[in-house]
């Protein structure tokens, strides 16, 4: 317990130096939403596995590593990385974040239509303060959840993107976050606390892609929170790819708020990080809504990739839709908990949970918990959830057709992933997963270009 | 005028459904609780309140040696250290421990009787109004009934005709004293004294239950029943059940339960510990119908029990099957330990809350040895205000090859004020496992409903019908004539539920 304290008691020593040093620049309500959020982080603390919502997840690593805040890097960000990162060619709009610090020269938004707005967090506090305001932490909650917390008072960097009334954004807009070393000669561990607002108005449609880089094999915290206010018959597809250096730890809120007939979609590929946690919150506000949630993980070696999903029916008539899958080979240990929550007058509610888990070795370890708490009577709800291995029969019949155990494998497997990189609509993208998955797949060359299983 | 009147007759259209659905509930809400009663016989009751000296007491009263004396105190002084569990599913009054009498024995205990003759013809009245005629049952249905009346059994038959083929089936407290080094070498066993809350202080003050130990190679020529019952007004029961099912053997284990009507709650925490060895089968069924409190809610039992089986040997078999309809709490989890290679365990689940009542059961089912199996199949009917829970954990451990689980947990609802939750845990360690967990919640559909009443079977006997199919893969793994009282005991607690 004492323990625990002194680890708080780092962050807020940062917190109280950062005050009277760098936090006073925006406005006043944004300070003080940032010491009531300290405030509730020091009354929080770090959670335990003695937490129900952090059973499987034991983030003491996070708490006793001292992190220094990430300052903007002299290290340079190659054109080349710049290149492969951004998909240099498909005309995405893009903003890019180096230590969750924006970095206008690297970004670009010149095609954008002139009505939406995509620019940094900083500049539109400067901008428009009383709309950022009027939104920033109204979704995400701080107040019980200690991460939301922390990033609130932390808060360095991240994006705004309103796009209103009636507007289609053409393009992705895609999100790029890259994770450097503080300065060439040192590895000492950053924490970076990225924060994205998205707002859309009533009709309108955007893609948006979230993109977690690493470079380098440094220990670092990758703090995120993203919230999403969804407007009337909106329509958003929101994208993550997580490839964070596998020493990193990530720890992400996405917190979607969902209007009237509104359409909601996520798809989270967790590929990086030592630890990681997406949390993964959607509150369905309106009638008729559409809540379509999707993720793959593929963790290997001592990786452990924690999906904590709640999706709250607050009104009649709404549907939602998790679909997760893992492949997890080595000692890899995934956690999945997938709860739908239906209020008491949300009737005619239609849910439906999935999970399925591949294991490919004897030492990885899944724990999958799909909960449903239902208060209203004329609903359809169901969950599922599997953990197996590859199915010997279908090895059977690929080796009898010739094709050698290690392919055959891969095939399988590939096979199995494949039904969730359809989710992907974006190709440059869906691709970009395509590629990592089959560079990690002994023989996975033998299925490029194989388009007959999509 | 005639806009008027169609509006009328609209509002009137409107309205007949919902007032004809809310008479139907509020008749089967009235429903008295068909077995409350109270019998009236002075009981030799301890004052209220729990210290060492009342261990000391309950201990001195059963005549019990030293050393399982000092396993209850060490017991209570572990459940001192303990705080009760708040991550359950339940809402409830704190209880006062202090306030609770821990025992109370029917004065006809100093002279135990020795055949029913000699029991108290009021008892007897007692179990002919529950529906258990004593001898009646005993010489028809051939069932050796170990009736449990407040903590001190009454009457045992059949022990002649169990003890020719050395089947041991006795009250606890005889257990104690006629094979201590049974007793003392399984008690704690599969459920340890410092297990949780409710278990430690069954440990610290149970006062009886049953004991059965089935030898080697013995299938038990009958099947066994013990009905429990709470008489005393503000008495916990604190039941202890020991089942023993040595190499090669096999037993049908029945318990059912029914109790009088109370205006306070009644706390009852027992603790079940079954042990199978190789090739042995544990079957244990229970029909649970205690008071559920009035239609506000107040009063009710609260049943905390721990029930916990242990497939110590090869290939062996426990199975849990339960029909949950009383109670204003239940909380129970029968679980299975899948030690031994090749052992099956399974469990088997209906549970039913209406009114207030709240349920948060389910299974444990943690898989050891390599090959093992289990079922999990949990149905789940809320009505009123009920609120029924599925808490389920399946863990696989690392060295458990080849291990599969089913799970299947279903939940009905039946009105729009109860509630349906699911909370499944699934650990798996070993990658050659097989697990699949279904889960669906829905109503009794609309067209359903249209399809029986076309066919000229009126709502009430639909819905009965529909129930009973949803529940039927539970009912059939119920002895015979438990499953005729369990699915009499559903009609009775859904009827007119539907409007």
């Amino acid at each position: 317990m004492i323990e625990l304290m002194q680890e708080q008691d780092t962050y807020s020593a940062v917190f109280a130096r950062m005050e009277t040093e760098t936090l006073d620049g925006g406005p006043e309500a944004l300070l003080s939403l940032r010491k009531d959020a300290m405030q509730h982080f020091e009354e929080l603390g770090f959670p335990t596995t003695k937490d129900e919502q952090w059973l499987y997840t034991n983030v003491s690593a996070i708490a006793k590593t001292t992190f220094c805040p990430a300052t903007r890097p002299d290290v340079a960000v190659d054109a080349a990385t710049l290149e492969r990162e951004s998909f240099a060619g498909c005309g995405f709009h893009r903003l890019v974040f180096v230590n969750g610090f924006f970095a206008s020269e690297l970004s670009d938004t010149t095609e954008l239509d002139d009505k939406v707005t995509v620019i940094s967090l900083t500049d539109a506090l400067k901008q428009q303060p009383d709309t950022v305001m009027a939104h920033l932490a109204q979704y995400a909650d701080y107040k019980t959840h200690a991460f939301a917390a922390l990033n609130t008072a932390f808060m360095e960097d991240g994006a705004f993107i309103h796009v209103p009334k009636g507007v289609v954004v053409d393009k992705p807009i895609q999100l790029l976050f890259i994770t450097v070393p503080n300065n060439e000669t040192s590895n000492e561990p950053i924490v970076v606390h990225p924060r994205v607002l998205i707002i859309t108005g009533e009709s309108s449609q955007v893609t948006v892609l979230e993109s977690y880089v690493g470079l380098g094999e440094q220990v670092y915290f990758t703090n995120a929170v993203t919230e999403i206010a969804l407007g009337e018959n909106a329509v958003i597809d929101h994208y993550k790819v997580q490839r964070e250096s596998t020493k990193a730890y990530h720890i992400a809120t996405m917190q979607l708020n969902q209007q009237r007939a509104s359409n909601g979609a996520s798809h989270v590929t967790s590929l990086g990080g030592d630890i990681v946690r997406n949390n993964i919150n959607v509150v369905l506000d309106g009638e008729g809504c559409n809540c379509n949630l999707s993720g793959l993980y593929i963790p290997r070696g001592k990786q452990h990739v924690d999906n904590h999903l709640l999706v709250d029916h607050a009104k009649a008539h709404c549907d939602s839709r998790e679909f997760f899958k893992g492949i997890l080979d080595d000692d890899a240990h995934a956690v999945f908990t997938g709860k739908i929550i239906v209020r008491k007058d949300a009737q005619k509610t239609d849910g439906k949970q999935t999970n399925r888990n591949l294991l490919l070795s004897d030492s990885a370890r899944v724990d999958t918990n799909p909960q449903l708490e239902i208060f209203a009577n004329d609903v359809k709800c169901t969950h599922g959830a599997t953990i197996g291995q590859l199915d010997d029969d279908a090895l059977f019949y690929l080796k009898t057709r010739g094709i050698e155990t290690e392919a055959a494998r891969s095939l399988l497997i590939y096979a199995f992933a494949s039904e969730i990189l359809d989710e992907i609509k974006i190709e440059a993208v869906r691709e970009q997963v395509n590629n990592i998955l089959l560079d990690r797949l002994p023989q996975g060359d033998r299925f490029r270009g194989f388009k007959g299983l999509q | 005028m005639p806009l008027e009147q169609s509006t009328k007759n609209m509002i009137q259209s409107n309205e007949q459904p919902a007032s004809e659905s809310e008479l139907t509930i509020d008749q089967w809400q009235s429903q008295e609780y068909k077995y409350g009663f109270t019998t009236d016989i002075e009981s030799e009751t301890f004052p209220p309140g729990l210290d060492e000296d009342v261990i000391h007491k309950i201990s001195a009263i059963k005549n019990e040696p030293d050393w399982l004396l000092q396993w209850r105190l060490k017991a209570y002084r572990h459940w001192l250290t303990m705080t009760e569990p708040k991550w359950h599913n339940i809402h409830y009054t704190p209880i006062d421990y202090q306030k609770i009498s821990y025992y109370s024995a029917p004065k006809s205990d100093k002279d135990r009787p020795k055949s029913l003759d000699e029991v108290d013809p009021i008892l007897l009245e007692t179990y002919e109004k529950l529906g258990i005629p004593l001898q009646e049952r005993a010489i028809l249905a051939g069932v050796a009934v170990d009736a449990v009346f407040d903590s001190v059994s009454v009457a045992t038959t059949f022990k002649a005709k169990l003890a020719e083929v050395g089947v041991i089936f006795c009250p606890f407290s005889e257990a104690v004293t006629e094979h201590p080094e049974l007793v003392k070498k399984y008690l704690g066993s599969v459920v340890p004294y410092s297990d949780n809350f409710f278990a430690t202080l069954n440990s610290a003050v149970f006062t009886d239950g049953s004991f059965v130990y089935i030898p080697k190679g013995v299938k038990c020529p009958m099947e066994l029943s013990t009905y429990f019952r709470i008489n005393a007004a503000s008495t916990g029961q604190f039941e202890r059940t020991l089942i023993i099912a040595d190499a090669g053997s096999e037993v049908s284990y029945l318990e059912g339960c029914t109790a009088p009507m109370r205006d306070e709650h009644q706390l009852h925490a027992a603790v079940v510990e079954l042990v199978a060895f190789d090739d042995a089968r544990i079957k244990y069924s229970t029909v649970q119908n205690w008071y559920p409190g009035d239609k506000d809610g107040k009063g009710g039992i609260f049943n905390f029990v721990t029930k916990r089986g242990k497939c110590a040997g090869r290939s062996s078999h426990i199975s849990w099957t339960q029909v949950e309809t009383g109670s204003a709490i239940t909380w129970k989890y029968p679980s299975c330990i899948l030690l031994g290679d090749n052992s099956v365990g399974e469990f088997y689940s209906v549970a039913l809350t209406n009114n207030h009542q709240q349920a948060d059961t389910g299974t444990k089912m943690i898989h050891i040895g390599k090959n093992t199996r289990s079922t999990v199949i949990s149905k789940g009917i809320s009505a009123g205000f009920g609120q029924n829970t599925y808490r389920g954990l399946i863990k696989i451990n690392k060295g458990a090859e080849n291990a599969r689980n089913y799970t299947q947990c279903d939940s009905m609802l039946i009105g729009d004020k109860c509630g349906a939750h699911t909370f499944p845990y699934i650990e798996v360690k070993n990658s050659t496992a097989q697990m699949e967990h279904e889960a669906s919640t829905s109503k009794i559909g609309e067209d359903q409903m249209f399809y029986c009443n076309q066919r000229g079977i009126n709502t009430e006997d639909a819905v009965s019908m529909i129930v009973n199919g949803f529940c039927k893969k539970v009912f059939r793994q119920l002895p015979m004539e438990f499953a005729v009282e369990a699915q009499k005991l559903l009609e009775v607690s859904l009827e007119g539920s539907v409007g």
